[in-house]
């Protein structure tokens, strides 16, 4: 599944009614981390399609979602398990580094 | 099996490829996932760089070098290094993706990652007020009182593009005077926004779940006191990255690799190293580029001469 873009409505049910992990990508289109791990957040959506969903949050369009979540540094990757925010990343990293942070989160396959 | 890897994309990285692609070695680089560029990739503008009157953004210099690299070329693959094994005749590297590659000769060009500040809860409050990314994060803190911590020209880079959001900007250094160039001195002194806190040192960071204060000790007198600030731009240097390297070639006291007098060559043949990991003293994008171009001409001659 490719990333969902989400809004301060769409939140609810996009990020805390999941039923699967959700990894919220909080960016925006003038930073440059934020160009540079999208495809790979996109490349661990569609090869994580079962257990990941991928929601997108444009913190210029989302301010009030960006002040719920404190983020003030971007890319900011909240993990949301539950309904609840259980881990957080902040800055680009390698698809092998975001994944071995939410590893222990993933139903064992 | 390849002519030459260069492991790193800054300046001096795309500068070996320029000059490797252009003495036909098809050069491949391993420019990292998520941080290509290297540290100009965070840095907004840069007025240094020879050759463009005007300055230009560091993002768009860095996208000049790989047009150029490219053009010539050069085989950029967004990987990140995750081994090497450099003691033999035949070099080989193992990236992120599973791959491995050879190659007779590599140049390691992985600069330096910024240094944190080493104080308790950096790590939970990091996105949360504290940052390292002026040109990522300037947009949260509109109207705030904020603090950059360094003094030289990163920080001051930082401080004076951070007045354009903030309502005021303290800068934090702990001596008494900069290590700052003279034009970002005068610019940071002129600028009303920007207030300087001498002599002092942060030990401890306040707020949940964001930051709102930390606390200064004098690094004179030793004297505490709290200051209220919502955010915390960190700019006080950066450390050499050889994590992956430093069994095998050898590095100095201060965690550089050590290369032989005005050349790029490391303890073992065949590998050249350039840019901020062999400089403790200049670290500059123009001597990241000449310390790459003497890389790409030693790597040449190595080849030409086995």
């Amino acid at each position: 599944m490719q990333p969902v873009e989400a809004t301060k409505a769409s939140f609810d049910q996009e990020v805390l009614q999941a039923d699967k992990l959700v990894i919220v990508d909080f960016w925006a289109e003038w930073c440059g981390p934020c160009r540079m791990v999208a495809p790979v957040l996109d490349e661990i959506a569609s090869e994580n399609a079962d257990s990941i969903k991928i929601v997108k949050v444009n913190v210029d369009h989302e301010q009030q979602l960006a002040m719920d979540y404190s983020v003030t540094s971007i890319p900011f990757l909240g993990v949301f398990q539950g309904g609840k925010l259980v881990k957080q990343m902040v800055g680009a990293r390698p698809k092998a580094a975001i994944m071995d942070e939410i590893r222990d989160l993933l139903p064992a396959s | 099996m390849r002519e030459v890897i260069i492991i790193g994309s800054g300046p001096a990285g795309y500068t070996a490829a320029i000059y490797a692609a252009r003495a036909a070695l098809n050069p491949l680089m391993i420019a990292s996932s998520v941080e290509p560029g290297g540290e100009l990739m965070k840095t907004t503008e840069v007025e240094n760089y020879p050759g463009f009157p005007n300055g230009l953004m560091g993002p768009d210099l860095m996208a000049s070098f790989q047009e150029q690299a490219e053009r010539f070329g050069t085989e950029i693959m967004f990987e990140d290094v995750t081994e090497v094994d450099l003691t033999g005749d035949i070099k080989i590297v193992k990236t992120g993706n599973g791959e491995t590659y050879e190659a007779k000769t590599v140049i390691l060009s992985t600069g330096a990652a910024y240094r944190e500040l080493g104080v308790p809860r950096e790590k939970e409050l990091s996105g949360h007020g504290v940052s390292w990314c002026a040109t990522c994060d300037g947009f949260f803190f509109r109207e705030k009182v904020i603090a950059v911590i360094g003094g030289g020209d990163s920080a001051m880079e930082e401080a004076n593009f951070l007045t354009k959001f903030a309502s005021k900007v303290y800068v934090i250094h702990r001596r008494d005077s900069l290590k700052a160039s003279e034009i970002m001195q005068k610019r940071s002194f002129d600028n009303e926004k920007i207030e300087f806190i001498w002599n002092s040192a942060i030990t401890e960071l306040k707020g949940s779940p964001k930051l709102d204060g930390v606390v200064l000790e004098d690094t004179v007198t030793g004297e505490k006191r709290d200051l209220a600030i919502e955010g915390l731009f960190v700019a006080i240097g950066s450390d050499p990255r050889v994590d992956l390297i430093e069994n095998q070639v050898e590095i100095s006291k201060e965690r550089f690799i050590k290369v032989d007098g005005r050349t790029s060559k490391t303890s073992l043949p065949g590998v050249f190293a350039a840019g901020d990991v062999i400089d403790p003293t200049y670290r500059q994008a123009i001597t990241a580029a000449g310390s790459g171009c003497v890389a790409a001409l030693d790597a040449e001659h190595y080849l030409s001469s086995k």
